[in-house]
């Protein structure tokens, strides 16, 4: 109880702060939409070229936002020492890394609702009709990508060149989480049902699983010094 | 001194692999000499299979005990497994130009491997951007776990995204139809490179030991 | 209450706390004196668990706080360089995490006793952004009392005040060990502390070169030590 409750003032916490700092998630939000300009001007006009290539240039929207993302989420803990603070909290850790990585789940499944209405604006997609196992897919992946990723920007904000060792560290680990979700969206896109992905939705969730277990083991010893 | 006595066994053992591979062993049926470069090839990915396992026991122990001598086990079998996964890769890609007539296919277990490479680059990038030696150790325990954990998920998202590698030979189910000599060569080259791989450790962890005192 | 045994830190090569000894029993405040780079901070931040002794031993309670930290940190009241505030919340809302995290009860009414001790109540709802140097300590000395702290470890908490100021967080010292609460106050301003502490120790390149009853010592007295024993010091590199 006092367990879920911790976990939710870190949530709640880092809602607020995200929602006071307005200009940081409007920034988040614009880069996404100059991603999607780079796109059309990387593949040119050619439609059918674009469509065949949407899944992939969707997760990649989703990762580069993600990264930038999840990079700052520890740059609040950061100023006045809050990090100690944190670490001086009597209990159990884990509750902490559960309140960050729902907030980062929050914050990345905010940003993919605003690419994929873009993407669907902008490319002339149908992305209505698989709407609801197009979702259970984002969430798997979000959820594999944020978990690993709440875990890394942890330990990178204490270190030199965070900006480039995070993703560094971040996009090979989750080469399983890219692969699996362009797969299944491709598959979705194409009109095929979700029992034909199935073995991605497995994997993804199994990955998902071993991530967040690994990520409430190990916290504590990102935290501890 | 047992450092210098794995030398000396490593040494003998890379000759005998050499005799073996290139004398004892015939010529494989269907692809001839060029096979014979899988006696580097096998053993060296092995060899870093092994020593990634031996970063994810170091990373436990160390999380447990905070005793440094767990740290530099897993610091130093992280780095011999980059090098292990790199002659893996570049002999593959040897082998791989007259038998499939390209350096580099994105097959299934060439990807697996490279990625393998990178996160474990990416481990050794942390431990250099980390200055304070007891937080390095805690990061990189964390980020090895994870990396070793990671590795049969990779393994199968890959196999599913591509499949045109043929089956494994040495890993493999299905019982080996390869010639026993051959099979005989492989092993003792086998035996060579962890051989080889225990003398290097036991080398890079006395430097590790040295540099910290 | 506290006492920390032959107390070494290493930073790779350099000794920062080389043998340390100190013991402070409950309802008592200690002044540890030195010039910057005595190593006055690196000893608070073992006694506070926030980082591993590299031998010597700490117990607080009788706990060994170098094994079990979680066991110590309850009792723990923290206010360093970093007060532990977030800029983007208010005064009301950085209490109530602080105190929600901890598992304690921060219910409005107690929220708000906090912050009329601290006298912040005046601006508990806007934001730390908005707030000095001093206010950002005193909202983590209402943080401190809402976790109701029994050893409070407090780093230069004179640097960057007023005299009024200086005199605001000598009160606040007296009233917490009042109350039975013990402190560590790291300083270098010999003035701001003689008029709480019962102890004074000068720390001098990481080794304690004086530990003395404050009584026995008049403020004249302490300066003439204190530049004799830290000659040098604070040319040292």
């Amino acid at each position: 109880m006092t367990y879920a409750r911790r976990a939710w003032i870190v949530l709640q916490k880092d809602l607020l702060i995200e929602r006071r700092s307005k200009e940081q998630t409007n920034a988040l939000l614009f880069f996404c939409l100059l991603l999607l300009f780079l796109f059309q001007f990387a593949l040119g006009p050619d439609r059918e070229r674009l469509t065949a290539a949407l899944p992939g240039l969707l997760w990649l929207g989703f990762i580069l936002a993600g990264l930038l993302g999840l990079g700052r989420s520890f740059l609040a803990e950061r100023e006045n020492d809050c990090w100690e603070g944190l670490r001086l909290t009597p209990g159990d850790k884990s509750a902490i890394y559960l309140g960050k990585l729902a907030g980062n789940c929050v914050l990345m499944a905010a940003v993919e609702v605003v690419l994929v209405v873009l993407f669907g604006v902008f490319y002339d997609v149908d992305l209505w009709t698989p709407a609801a196992p197009l979702a259970l897919v984002l969430a798997l992946g979000t959820l594999g990508l944020a978990s690993v990723g709440t875990l890394f920007a942890a330990m990178t904000s204490q270190a030199r060149a965070r900006e480039l060792l995070f993703p560094v560290l971040l996009l090979p680990v989750q080469v399983p989480v890219l692969l699996a979700t362009v797969s299944a969206t491709q598959a979705l896109l194409l009109g095929q049902p979700l029992a034909d992905v199935a073995h991605w939705l497995k994997l993804l969730a199994g990955a998902d699983c071993v991530y967040v277990t690994i990520g409430v083991l190990t916290f504590e010893f990102v935290l501890e010094g | 001194m047992i450092t210098r006595v794995l030398g000396w066994l490593a040494a003998l053992g890379l000759l005998a692999g050499l005799a073996a591979g290139f004398g004892y062993a015939p010529p494989e049926a269907v692809q001839g000499n060029v096979q014979r470069i899988m006696y580097l090839h096998v053993p060296s990915i092995l060899t870093a299979y092994l020593a990634f396992g031996l970063v994810l026991i170091g990373s436990i122990a160390y999380l447990a005990t905070r005793r440094p001598r767990w740290d530099r086990l897993a610091s130093a079998s992280a780095e011999l497994g980059v090098l292990f996964t790199a002659v893996t890769i570049v002999s593959g890609s040897i082998w791989g130009k007259p038998t499939w007539g390209t350096w580099w296919t994105w097959d299934a277990r060439l990807t697996s491997t490279a990625i393998l490479l990178l996160v474990y680059v990416g481990y050794l990038m942390l431990r250099g951007l980390v200055d304070d030696r007891e937080a390095r150790g805690r990061y990189a325990a964390v980020v090895g776990i994870l990396a070793t954990v990671n590795i049969p998920i990779v393994h199968f998202s890959v196999k599913w995204w591509r499949a045109l590698h043929q089956p494994s030979t040495i890993l493999g189910p299905e019982p080996s139809p390869i010639d026993p000599a051959i099979g005989l060569a492989l092993f003792v080259n086998w035996l060579a490179f962890t051989l080889l791989f225990a003398y290097f450790l036991s080398r890079r962890i006395e430097i590790a030991r040295l540099e910290e005192s | 209450m506290i006492a920390a045994q032959d107390l070494r830190k290493a930073f790779g090569p350099t000794l920062v706390l080389d043998g340390v000894s100190l013991a402070l029993p409950r309802g008592r405040c200690l002044a540890v004196l030195g010039p910057n780079g005595a190593g006055k901070t690196t000893l608070l931040r073992l006694l506070a668990t926030l980082q591993r002794p590299t031998s010597g031993t700490v117990t607080i309670d009788g706990v060994d706080a170098v094994r079990e930290p979680d066991r110590v940190r309850p009792l723990l009241g923290v206010v360093a360089h970093g007060s532990y505030v977030y800029e983007d919340l208010t005064a009301r809302e950085n209490l109530r995490f602080w105190e929600t995290l901890r598992g304690g009860d921060p219910s409005a009414a107690r929220v708000a006793a906090a912050l009329a001790q601290v006298e912040l109540d005046a601006v508990a709802d806007e934001r730390v952004r908005t707030f000095s140097a001093g206010m950002k300590r005193r909202l983590g000395l209402a943080r401190v009392l809402l976790a109701e702290a029994r050893l409070l470890l407090l780093d230069e908490p004179f640097t960057g005040l007023d005299r009024r100021g200086q005199k605001w967080v000598n009160e606040f010292l007296l009233a917490f060990k009042a109350g039975g609460g013990t402190a560590v106050v790291a300083t270098h301003s010999l003035g701001g502390s003689l008029a709480v502490a019962d102890r004074i120790a000068i720390l001098a390149q990481g080794r304690l070169v004086l530990d003395r009853p404050a009584t026995d010592l008049s403020p004249e007295a302490l300066h003439r030590l204190y530049e004799s024993l830290t000659e040098g010091a604070e040319a040292a590199p």
